[in-house]
């Protein structure tokens, strides 16, 4: 593969600078040849390629809705070069076999690095620990470790998980809701519009009590705990006190909670329903200004494939979940960055570098510089366009942003070197 | 008018006209022969997804009087065991060719959802814990009847106080007849548990009182909610005992209620619980002319939703 000379991007908004790629690495520009190839990225920013802490690809078992192939393509189409994924397949990834068999399918199919996260409990069913140690010893090496999707609200088996990955620098991260207060009817965050709708309600209390709980634990044990899709307020003051007791606390938030609220539920549509659920525009406040800080660690888009079929049911009966990789981006940008809430650089940490961090992904969220993974994406950062369901590579159309206006930023992604997507121009 | 989903898609003009034309029907039910031709040709299908022999039966009989051809489906059970989605069930009844679709179903908001799909005009007859909105017109029509002499305006019920008694939270009787009762004009008094008031209810257009006994003075309608089964183990209140002593339409309540009040009830009753023998046979009780205006209603709706030029 001849060499790849990227000209004139503004690397993480630090200034342009050339990058010239060889054998999927930067390497001295100076170098280019008269066989380099060139990608004119003049007025473009490029970033370090971007990582997902929660993404479901759906195989093996529900191929219908989404693929390793073009799970990992739409991932591609929005930046990312690597994405975690989710243990809630069918099989479930609770053994080493099934780890490693993802990460084969990675190997095979994927436009990104496919990196398996391990379930926390056998079949997910909060009951007994699944096989983390061989799963983290396996070729697939996992050390982020989920039940999600169901939360581990059992405090015994949490404290177990939590010592236990400690041995090899694992990471649990928690699907924070208790089931008692939040049960599998609650569909729709409790309070005006869940008692005006009649949908069984999702109340905050429901995600902060388990966290409060969690980062005793995580205290306790002094191990890693990572929260998943923080979702209000109310989590957010936790996990700020927890992490002014350095206790050792990672959370995420999810696009969708960065901008919907809660009346996007208004007319029932299931497109809407997700989990943790929409909340009003006071918890979407507090989140952003969370990632703005720094509480909130990560941006992590949840994408969450389902068969259109799923989501034709009545609200209460129809999947959870939304698409996300593609828009991750753009919902960001628009959000965080042209509200100046985070600069260029923040982005990065937000949503390459910190993510890699916590996976302990050692190729991943690197500086653009040379010697390091050419993992990069480029954006134009003031492209806008009107998002459309269709326009994707998801096999499903479960896509909140369907019909609005957003950041289209993508113009090229390129992972070890390799471009992985390239906008026709 | 397109549809009937929502107790709220009703200003006070409209729901005069469906109360008056309510009244003209409830002369069939007088007569020997119970027929008009108005929806000759039209096809209703009630669609339920949730058995409710009474609310079924009672738009069968709307739909008959008024020369429709009703056909009853019964969906029972959830569409994701049954392996058929909500849009293909509506779809497929559609496709038959039906006028109006009437829609029960045990989640909220399924007939907007449907509403969506198909051309067909859909009513709403009960969505899972949401609305009602035709037991609240029946509601309404019955209690206008019972005030007469002080109602005369049939679209205005100011200076009327309606006492909802019950499981408010879980109630589609409560949400739609909130939603009516506020636009006639008529003071509304939930009276609940806490356990059993929805979120978010101080942004209603109601007074909200844990006392029963404060209120049964003051109330010209009491109407009390069925006690679902399913919350008597739900940890929503201790024990039936201290619901009736708390919350039901007992004997001394009965005695202290306004002279001239009236008892209403959505049936169907659980007698000694949330209502005593006593008020649900006394001579104020509504009860049974609910279940007539309810007949009386529906074929108003009916006829409102599908008799026009299309």
């Amino acid at each position: 593969m001849s060499d790849l000379l990227i000209h004139g991007a503004d690397l993480v908004g630090r200034g342009r600078s050339d990058l010239l790629i060889r054998d999927g690495r930067f390497v001295d520009p100076s170098e280019a040849g008269s066989d380099t190839r060139w990608l004119d990225a003049d007025g473009l920013i490029a970033l370090p390629g971007l990582v997902d802490l929660h993404t479901h690809l759906r195989e093996p078992g529900r191929e219908d809705a989404e693929t390793v192939e073009s799970g990992t393509l739409a991932a591609a189409r929005g930046g990312f070069t690597a994405v975690l994924a989710m243990a809630n397949t069918d099989p479930v990834t609770d053994t080493a076999e099934a780890a490693q068999h993802l990460s084969a399918l990675g190997a095979r199919d994927g436009r990104v690095q496919v990196v398996p996260v391990g379930a926390v409990s056998k079949g997910l069913d909060g009951v007994e620990l699944a096989e983390l140690g061989l799963m983290a010893r396996s070729s697939a090496a996992v050390r982020v470790f989920s039940d999600d999707g169901h939360c581990v609200s059992d405090a015994r088996l949490l404290r177990r998980a939590l010592e236990y990955v400690r041995a090899f620098d694992g990471v649990v991260a928690q699907h924070a809701q208790d089931p008692q207060l939040a049960g599998a009817a609650a569909c729709c965050h409790e309070g005006e519009i869940s008692g005006k709708l009649g949908l069984t309600g999702w109340p905050a209390a429901a995600e902060a009590g388990i966290v409060a709980r969690d980062v005793q634990i995580a205290e306790l044990t002094r191990s890693r705990l990572h929260v998943c899709h923080v979702s209000c307020a109310e989590t957010v003051d936790i996990i700020r006190w927890a992490k002014a007791r350095d206790i050792n606390v990672t959370a995420e938030v999810t696009p969708h909670h960065l901008m919907l609220t809660t009346s996007e539920v208004l007319g029932y549509d299931p497109t809407y329903k997700v989990n943790p659920p929409l909340r009003p525009s006071e918890h979407v406040e507090a989140v952003r200004e969370a990632l703005s800080d720094g509480t909130i660690d990560a941006v992590a888009s949840d994408h969450a494939p389902q068969a259109r079929h799923d989501k034709e049911h009545a609200f209460a009966e129809a999947a959870f979940g939304m698409l996300g990789l593609e828009t991750a981006l753009a919902v960001v940008i628009d959000t965080m960055i042209n509200s100046s809430l985070l600069s260029w650089p923040e982005l990065a940490k937000r949503m390459s570098i910190t993510p890699a961090g916590i996976a302990r992904l050692t190729n991943q969220g690197r500086p653009l510089a040379v010697g390091q993974p050419a993992n990069v994406v480029l954006i134009d950062p003031s492209a806008r366009a009107v998002v459309d369901r269709n326009a994707t590579a998801s096999l499903s159309r479960n896509n909140p942003w369907h019909g609005r206006e957003l950041p289209d930023p993508v113009i090229a992604t390129i992972w070890a070197g390799r471009v992985t997507y390239q906008r026709e121009s | 008018m397109r549809h009937l989903l929502s107790a709220a898609d009703l200003d006070r003009h409209e729901i005069g006209e469906i109360l008056d034309l309510a009244e003209e029907m409830s002369l069939v039910q007088g007569r020997p022969v119970k027929k008009l031709p108005a929806l000759r040709g039209r096809t209703v299908v009630n669609l339920f997804f949730e058995d409710s022999t009474r609310t079924r039966s009672s738009f069968e009989i709307a739909g008959k009087w008024l020369s429709a051809d009703v056909i009853n489906i019964s969906a029972k059970g959830s569409s994701v065991s049954k392996g058929e989605s909500l849009r293909d069930t509506v779809l497929t009844v559609a496709a038959m060719g039906v006028d109006a679709l009437v829609i029960r179903h045990h989640a909220s908001g399924a007939p907007w959802q449907a509403s969506r799909w198909i051309d067909a005009h859909v009513l709403n007859a009960g969505d899972g814990t949401h609305e009602h909105p035709t037991q609240a017109l029946l509601d309404a029509f019955t209690i206008r009847r019972h005030f007469r002499n002080s109602v005369p305006d049939v679209s205005n019920f100011e200076g009327k106080t309606v006492a909802i008694v019950g499981d408010i939270t879980h109630s589609r009787v409560a949400r739609s007849n909130v939603l009516l009762l506020n636009t006639l004009g008529a003071q509304v008094i939930l009276i609940a548990p806490p356990t059993l008031l929805p979120s978010g209810i101080d942004s209603w257009p109601v007074l909200v009182c844990t006392d029963f006994d404060q209120v049964v003075p003051h109330a010209d309608v009491v109407m009390m909610l069925r006690v679902q089964r399913e919350r008597m183990s739900g940890g929503y209140f201790p024990t039936p005992r201290e619901y009736t002593i708390g919350y039901g339409l007992t004997r001394p309540r009965l005695e202290a209620m306004k002279p001239g009040a009236a008892i209403c009830h959505p049936g169907p009753m659980n007698r000694g619980l949330e209502i005593s023998a006593d008020a649900a046979d006394a001579a104020n009780s509504l009860i049974l002319d609910q279940v007539a205006a309810g007949v009386s209603v529906r074929m108003s709706v009916l006829y409102e939703l599908l008799g026009g030029a299309e």
